[in-house]
């Protein structure tokens, strides 16, 4: 509040860039799904877009607030749209967690014959015993087995964990003005989240090559690879993230009481971390 | 003064709205009271419920026009400075609560006998297709598919020249009705083959969703014989609209004949129907659904 | 707490680019908002048109003019069109234009993503209405795009659901920006509870969105994945269920529909005060009932659902959360009559707009009260009498207010006033029609008219005939409003700062056309300045 006035900026072309990448890559993606020749380009080219419009965009914000232009008001506008959006997140998990739950303790049961699924079972499916994991009664997409929770999901669990405590460790070296430290810290951060991706990615070949499982493996499939998918993705998103904020500290960027990028970024791997406990406890656990 | 004046005003308005309300009462359709038990309860609920609200909106209404007649700029009103009451606020908010508890009552009531479905003399098994429906006798081993008939498939056609008044039961008519015996309790087991639809005629009193690959349970007693018609009620493509659903219901005697009479008929294929009219569906909707066949599984089932 | 102080504006960039790159880089609130609003009243006349499609195909027996498939079609991308194109824009647009004036800030609080919010749009309907085009038409399986049906769709679907994540997006971004703006750029002295109900409803209204568009979207990639990547989500065969597609769209779909209401609950409680000279009745206790209603909102999704067969338990719990939402809106149109109650009103066009909302909502409303009684909803359900409900809820429910909106705010923006005769006619005209037009389709529904049929039996043509004349009637009553603000922003009589007699809040303190930048220097809020006083402090 000390520091002045709220600043408005006056006018932008990076929200129309923006706008034409998402309308090309929607286009794009669009075809491709329908096997349209140019989906492929049309998805490339909209992406390209979208990230020069990201690249521009947060450089103008960067070069902004390094010019001392924004006040405690702005960086708090900043923050709301931060934890807003995050929570926008979460609520994109909590449909699949929700498909998730309802296939477990609905669906399967009443193809199994349980509840008001006595007449279900007994003229559609008679021969389904209803299980988890399962492919369904008409066993999509053939006999799979799945992966065990306590072996490398286990792994990657701590390494998550561990990444939420580097990164912490990394927050306070920021507060104490460690430059070096913040670094270091940052770059352990991001080596345990690409360790994390790398383990992801090999799970996945493991499971399509030799267990059997795929996305086409009914419900089970479906679930695990949507969430888990999806989390990979996020993780990835984050990885960016922290990538970019690594470098803009080792550039001298952000001070101690004023560093809303670190925090964001801090912030959206918190929530990454959390939606894989999540994850851990309620696909392969449990 | 004023008092009086809003009171003489309440009064004349709520007369006008009552007026308009009886009016539009009057000439409108009710729901049809229906030939089951069930039917009847759900017509006593509907003008229970009905009777309630539009009370509630003759009150509401009653009052906003009464300010609005009375407390008028142009007639020198000058506006009070009250903000709050809370006695009021209690009010208005326990009062609705009440009225919500006596309705919930009866509808809890009409809802539990309903979803009873146990005790069933009779089972039929409804499927419903892409645009048919098929009924399967369990017990009696009768088995058919029952379309749209000629005559409006037909008239219905986009400049077929024929006046859809010219036909008997326009959209309502089928070929092959479901011949159910009165004074019986019948229960329905419904399933799709292909995408969602929904069975529903109104006499019987409800609808119910017919899902692939689910079976949902539903109930009849059909207390008078006649020939009842209804309609797929779940959008389930091109011709939703022309999948009609006509019950003749009869003595459990003539039933009996009528069921003598089918000689343990076999099931056609959807497609070998003649009054089949899907399956070509308009541009676009290229693919059959996957598994037709697998998922009719017409199992014999005991007695349940 | 409140943060804004005097507004620095940006100097890098020209100051103001002219043409088209106004409108294309604008960060401006009002410039912005007035984009949303046009974009609305555009998508209104297109969802309209095609309404019109619909109507006029059900005027008599038979089928005269398009085919089934097309008539699909038509209802389909009538709902989404109205839903997301037309009424959820001019909400946005409304509170683009009027929360920071009321709230005493300079601006959005994040002003790039504001227009980014803005431009996704005419993109996303691009793609949306373009599927009309494609060789499979556009999406025919209704607005809930229920699977299996949907997944049956042509080349179009993967167009439509990329489309709705377009929207999403956008309405995320909207919603992050107006609770940021909310709750970051109050002027001192506006606290909490003396910000006018419309930014009360916003609050609440914009939380919903965050919430339940990240289901939605998570909804419709499922369809996406089941369909194209064979997933079993919505498939029974590979242990998932057609049903579980309902639950979650409607999880998002029941939130949606008091998001398309509680920011018109704000417009009222802003218009009925200042036509009857009297403060808000029960400020406080409109602030809960909007926000009881917002929460309830998340507990009654499966009242759309009560024939799918669900367990009793689960049906009679939906029924009665459902009806408890009763309470929270009876409050609310209670407070509003009292606000009435002993006023001094008058009757320009937004307060009649305001009167017609109070009636014709209520209607609505007690309609979908008895929708939720289980047994009487397996007759209702999918029949007409829930397309009269729905359309008396959003047509004369959200429609009217923010028609109402317009008038009332019109001279505010435009600087001039709004043709009154005009807006009277107007209006007598839309309520009459109005009437004429859904009326009827309750006893439609009741005489067991099921919805979304392009053809019907002999015994429904009267009433569908009425219904139908209304509608064009109707239609062309809204040429009429389109006209009207059309020529109140060429001009008009001047409006004064005011405007109203008995308007009170900061957005009249601002000359009328309210000046590009508002509260560069932030206004000092007390108790004498707000339309309503806060009762418990
Ligand atoms: C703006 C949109 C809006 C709003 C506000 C509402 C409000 C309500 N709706 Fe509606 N509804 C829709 C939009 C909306 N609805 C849509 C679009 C559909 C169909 C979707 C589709 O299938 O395509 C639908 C469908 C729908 C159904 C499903 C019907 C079916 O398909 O079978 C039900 C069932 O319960 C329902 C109920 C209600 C209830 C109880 C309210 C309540 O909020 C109403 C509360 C208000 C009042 C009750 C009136 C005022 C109160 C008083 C005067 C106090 C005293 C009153 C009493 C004590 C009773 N609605
Ligand atoms: C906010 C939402 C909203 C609004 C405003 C409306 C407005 C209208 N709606 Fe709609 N409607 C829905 C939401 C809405 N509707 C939804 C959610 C459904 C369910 C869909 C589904 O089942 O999936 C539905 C379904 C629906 C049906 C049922 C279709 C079916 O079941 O097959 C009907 C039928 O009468 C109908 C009619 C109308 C009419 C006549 C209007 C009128 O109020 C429209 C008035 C406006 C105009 C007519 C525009 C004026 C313009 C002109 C006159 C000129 C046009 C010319 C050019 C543009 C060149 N609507
Ligand atoms: Cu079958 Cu609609
Ligand atoms: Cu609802």
């Amino acid at each position: 509040m000390a520091q002045g006035a709220y600043y408005v900026p006056h006018s932008t072309k990076w929200p129309i860039v923006g706008s034409v990448g998402m309308f090309i890559f929607a286009i794009g993606a669009a075809n491709w799904l329908n096997s349209g020749p140019t989906g492929p380009w049309l998805f490339a080219i909209g992406a390209a877009i979208i990230i020069y419009m990201m690249f521009g965009w947060f450089s103008e914000v960067v070069r902004e607030s390094e010019g001392g232009l924004y006040n405690d008001a702005v960086s708090s506008s900043f923050r709301q749209g931060m934890i807003w959006f995050i929570f926008s997140e979460v609520m994109f998990f909590a449909a699949f967690f929700g498909a998730l739950f309802y296939a477990r303790m609905f669906a399967v049961p009443w193809l199994g014959g349980e509840g008001t699924g006595a007449m279900t079972n007994e003229l559609l499916w008679p021969q389904y015993d209803a299980t988890w994991p399962t492919h369904g009664p008409a066993e999509r997409g053939g006999d799979f087995e799945t992966i065990p929770g306590f072996g490398l999901p286990l792994l990657n669990t701590l390494i998550l964990l561990t990444s939420g405590v580097t990164i912490t460790m990394a927050h306070w070296a920021l507060k104490k003005a460690q430059r070096t430290a913040l670094v270091v810290w940052m770059v352990a951060t991001i080596a345990l989240a690409v360790t994390f991706l790398f383990i992801q990615g090999y799970e996945y070949v493991h499971a399509y090559r030799d267990l059997g499982l795929t996305l086409g493996s009914g419900i089970y499939g479906s679930t695990f690879f949507m969430l888990t998918g999806f989390h990979g993705l996020h993780v990835i998103v984050g990885t960016l993230m922290l990538i970019v904020i690594t470098i803009r500290c080792a550039m001298g960027h952000f001070t101690k009481n004023n560093h809303f990028g670190f925090e964001a970024a801090a912030w959206y791997w918190h929530f990454v971390d959390v939606v894989w406990l999540g994850l851990f406890i309620f696909v392969y656990v449990i | 003064m004023k008092r009086t004046n809003e009171l003489i005003v309440a009064l004349a308005v709520l007369a006008v709205v009552t007026v308009i309300t009886w009016g539009l009462f009057a000439v409108g359709d009710n729901m049809p009271r229906g030939v089951t038990p069930f039917s009847k309860d759900v017509y006593h609920l509907h003008n229970t419920v009905l009777g309630i609200v539009t009370v509630i909106g003759i009150l509401v209404f009653t009052a906003m026009f009464t300010s609005v007649v009375v407390h008028r700029k142009s007639k020198g009103y000058e506006p009070a400075k009250f903000t709050h009451s809370t006695k009021a606020e209690i009010t208005w908010t326990t009062i609705p609560i009440l009225i919500l508890i006596v309705i919930a009552i009866p509808a809890t009531s009409v809802l539990i006998d309903m979803e009873d479905t146990g005790g069933a003399e009779m089972n039929v098994k409804i499927t419903g297709y892409q645009w048919l429906w098929k009924y399967d006798y369990i017990e009696d081993g009768i088995s058919f598919y029952s379309a749209l008939d000629r005559d409006s498939n037909r008239a219905r056609q986009i400049g077929s020249g024929i006046n859809p008044r010219d036909v008997d039961n326009y959209l309502l008519e089928v070929d092959n009705r479901l011949v159910l015996p009165t004074n019986t309790r019948i229960r329905f087991l419904l399933t799709a083959d292909d995408v969602i639809h929904s069975w529903w005629v109104p006499e019987l009193g409800w609808k119910r969703d017919a899902i692939p690959g689910m079976i949902n349970e539903a109930w009849t007693y059909i207390e008078e014989e006649g020939v009842y018609r209804g309609q797929c009620a779940e959008l389930c493509g091109k011709d939703h609209g022309f999948m009609p659903i006509v019950v003749e219901a009869v003595s459990p005697e003539e039933y009996r004949r009528w069921v003598e009479a089918q000689g343990g008929e076999v099931a056609m294929e959807p497609e070998e129907h003649p009054g089949f009219v899907g399956r070509d569906r308009a541009s676009g909707s290229d693919e059959q659904p996957e598994e037709s066949a697998e998922t009719i599984n017409i199992a014999v089932l005991e007695q349940g | 707490m409140s943060n804004a102080t005097t507004a620095n504006h940006d100097d890098h960039h020209d100051h103001h680019p002219t043409g088209l790159a106004r409108w294309l880089f604008t960060t401006n609130h009002k410039e912005i908002g007035t984009l949303y609003l046009v974009f609305s009243l555009i998508m209104f006349l297109v969802g309209g048109a095609m309404a019109l499609v619909i109507r006029a195909e059900l005027f008599a027996p038979g089928l005269q003019l398009v085919n089934p498939e097309f008539f699909n079609q038509m209802t389909t991308m009538h709902a989404l069109v109205m839903i997301f194109g037309a009424v959820m824009p001019a909400f946005v647009g409304l509170a683009n234009w009027m929360i920071p004036m009321m709230i005493g800030g300079p601006d959005m609080a994040l002003p790039r993503m504001n227009n980014w919010s803005f431009w996704i749009l005419p993109f996303a309907f691009t793609i949306l209405l373009s599927t009309l085009f494609m060789p499979s038409g556009a999406p025919a399986s209704g607005w809930t795009l229920y699977p299996p049906l949907s997944l049956q769709g042509g080349n179009s679907l993967a167009f439509v659901i990329l489309s709705i994540h377009l929207m999403g997006i956008s309405s995320i971004m909207g919603a992050i920006n107006v609770i940021a703006t909310i709750l970051n750029m109050r002027a001192p002295g506006m606290t909490l509870l003396r910000m006018p109900l419309f930014v009360w409803t916003w609050l609440i209204t914009a939380f919903l969105l965050i919430a339940v568009m990240p289901v939605l979207a998570g909804a419709v990639t499922m369809l996406l994945t089941d369909r194209f990547f064979g997933t079993s989500f919505f498939d029974a065969a590979g242990g998932g269920d057609p049903v579980l597609y309902q639950h979650i769209f409607w999880f998002f779909g029941h939130p949606e529909v008091y998001i398309l209401i509680l920011p018109a609950f704000g417009i009222i409680s802003e218009i009925i005060p200042t036509f009857s000279r009297k403060r808000l009745f029960g400020y406080t206790a409109m602030v809960y009932a909007t926000a009881t209603i917002a929460f309830l909102s998340f507990t009654v999704w499966a009242h759309h659902m009560f024939t799918v067969g669900m367990p009793l338990g689960a049906q009679l719990f939906f029924m009665y959360a459902t009806m408890v939402i009763a309470v929270p809106t009876g409050v609310k149109i209670f407070n509003w009559i009292s606000t009435m109650w002993r006023g001094s009103m008058t009757f320009e066009t937004p307060m009649l707009f305001a009167l017609g909302f109070l009636v014709m909502f209520t209607i609505g409303g007690l309609s979908g009260l008895m929708l939720a009684i289980v047994p009487a909803d397996y007759q209702y359900h999918d029949s007409y009498f829930v397309v009269a409900h729905f359309h008396y809820v959003l047509v004369t429910g959200a429609v009217f207010a923010i028609m109402a909106g317009v008038y009332y705010w019109l001279p505010k923006w435009t600087g001039h006033m709004y043709d009154e005769k005009l807006g009277k006619i107007h209006f007598w005209w839309s309520t009459i029609s109005v009437n004429v037009l859904f009326f009827p389709q309750h006893y439609l529904g009741l005489a067991g008219m099921p919805r979304r049929i392009p053809d019907y039996a002999i015994q429904f043509t009267e009433f569908n005939m009425i219904s139908s004349i209304g509608g064009f009637a109707f239609g062309f009553a809204q040429l009429l409003f389109a006209y009207i603000v059309w020529k109140c922003v060429r001009g008009g009589a001047p409006a004064t700062a005011q405007v109203w007699e008995g308007a009170r809040g900061l957005e009249w303190t601002v000359p009328s056309p309210a000046p590009l930048h508002t509260f560069d220097t932030p206004p000092k809020v007390d108790d004498s300045v707000t339309a309503h006083k806060d009762e418990l402090s």
